[in-house]
């Protein structure tokens, strides 16, 4: 089973794309801040990430940076979901390496077919 | 909504667009028809289904609209725009290099995700399509979407349901939680209004046919007959994209399934419908018969 790592601050986010990503088949770990998710991946990369951008302590932006330059780092797909809508936010994270971007407010389709687009379904 | 109010509306709708609604559709018609009564300032669908008896022509037009207009999105299904991408297209790039020009018929475009999708795969393809005359000719039954369509403005629900984000940052116009298809990919388009009972002849001949999830509605025999009038306009080298839940197996013999592409058709060469002569797309072959 596929693991995704679900990186948001708001414990009803977590909880909606945990039901939606279980729906998937994942396997699912959760993180409330990027520097959680950092140690988390740490301990093992995960298949998956989806990463809001606005979070305490360290945002989906920074953590971003950090995992692409961990050995192995480059490997998990990371989906960014956020309310960060504009091209420019979205310009920024793929230059960063992020694979795909939602939008917020997200649904069970929009996930699924980020997901299939990398590959991950 | 009586008994007789769903029989007159089957028959109404199978006359007008080929709809072909099972005895069991009677939610179907009543979640899509009654916010169109209302709307209209009725009570209720016998309301409607008595205007529409007495001839109110535009109100004929909106149900059949409203029971026609499928929901669709950019990519829909992914694998046949992988074929186009993967297969189709550089076949028809090599079969093509002498008079370098292409055409392209999505057969029931709705709200024009799926002929704005071919447009963008094509522009994807950049030098090696460069300098060719592209024509992607894009055909529903409905006004009030090809209206939608020829605008491309589309929702932030919209453009993320199966469009990569490379694709949207790369060919639409954000304006808040809207995003406009640039001018360069709406143009490649042609909107036209079309029935599909009825002849399309005049459309000329194409490389490739998308006619994905609208034969589905239509009876056998319906299927047969355009399926008969595609092979007509098709190219004898060309390609016709059926949904994933349609064939044309146990239909007609006027196509062959592709070997190893799911949902891609050719001319059967057995049954001659066309000339000979052109060459079968490069890396393809036609499947046995099952």
């Amino acid at each position: 089973m596929r693991t995704c790592l679900v990186v948001d601050d708001s414990s009803v986010i977590r909880k909606v794309a945990r039901r939606i990503l279980e729906g998937l088949d994942f396997q699912i770990l959760e993180a409330e801040d990027g520097e959680k998710a950092l140690e988390a991946c740490k301990r093992g990369l995960p298949d998956a990430v989806l990463l809001d951008w606005n979070m305490p302590v360290m945002d989906g932006y920074e953590f971003l940076g950090h995992l692409r330059r961990m050995p192995g780092g480059d490997q998990p797909k990371v989906v960014f979901c956020t309310t960060e809508n504009d091209v420019a936010h979205i310009a920024r994270a793929l230059h960063a390496g992020a694979n795909e971007y939602i939008m917020k407010p997200f649904d069970k389709d929009i996930v699924t077919a980020k997901f299939q687009e990398v590959g991950l379904i | 909504m009586t008994p007789m109010d769903y029989e007159y509306l089957r028959k109404f709708l199978k006359e007008r667009s080929g709809l072909d609604l099972s005895a069991d559709k009677t939610y179907l018609v009543e979640s899509r028809l009654l916010p169109l009564a209302r709307k209209a300032g009725l009570a209720a669908i016998p309301d409607l289904v008595q205007k529409i008896k007495t001839g109110d022509g535009k109100l004929a037009t909106d149900v059949v609209e409203a029971m026609t207009t499928n929901e669709t999105f950019f990519f829909r299904d992914k694998v046949p725009f992988d074929h186009l991408r993967d297969t189709i297209l550089p076949g028809l790039i090599q079969a093509r290099a002498a008079r370098k020009s292409l055409r392209i018929w999505s057969a029931a475009s709705s709200t024009g995700q799926e002929p704005y999708s071919i447009a963008m795969c094509l522009k994807e393809k950049g030098a090696a399509l460069a300098g060719w005359r592209i024509d992607i000719v894009a055909t529903d039954l409905s006004q009030e979407v090809l209206e939608k369509s020829k605008a491309g403005v589309y929702s932030q629900f919209e453009v993320q349901r199966g469009l990569p984000i490379q694709l949207l940052v790369k060919y639409f116009t954000q304006s808040g939680d809207i995003w406009q298809l640039n001018a360069d990919v709406r143009s490649m388009v042609q909107f036209r209004q079309l029935n599909l009972l009825q002849d399309f002849s005049h459309l000329g001949t194409f490389d490739v046919i998308f006619c994905r999830n609208v034969l589905i509605y239509f009876d056998q025999d319906t299927k047969a007959v355009i399926f008969e009038r595609m092979a007509k306009s098709l190219e004898a080298d060309g390609t016709l994209l059926l949904g994933a839940a349609e064939s044309v197996v146990g239909i007609t013999d006027a196509f062959r399934p592709v070997a190893d592409r799911r949902g891609l058709y050719q001319i059967n060469p057995a049954r001659g419908a066309r000339p000979a002569g052109a060459p079968m797309l490069a890396g393809m072959r036609i499947a046995a018969a099952r």
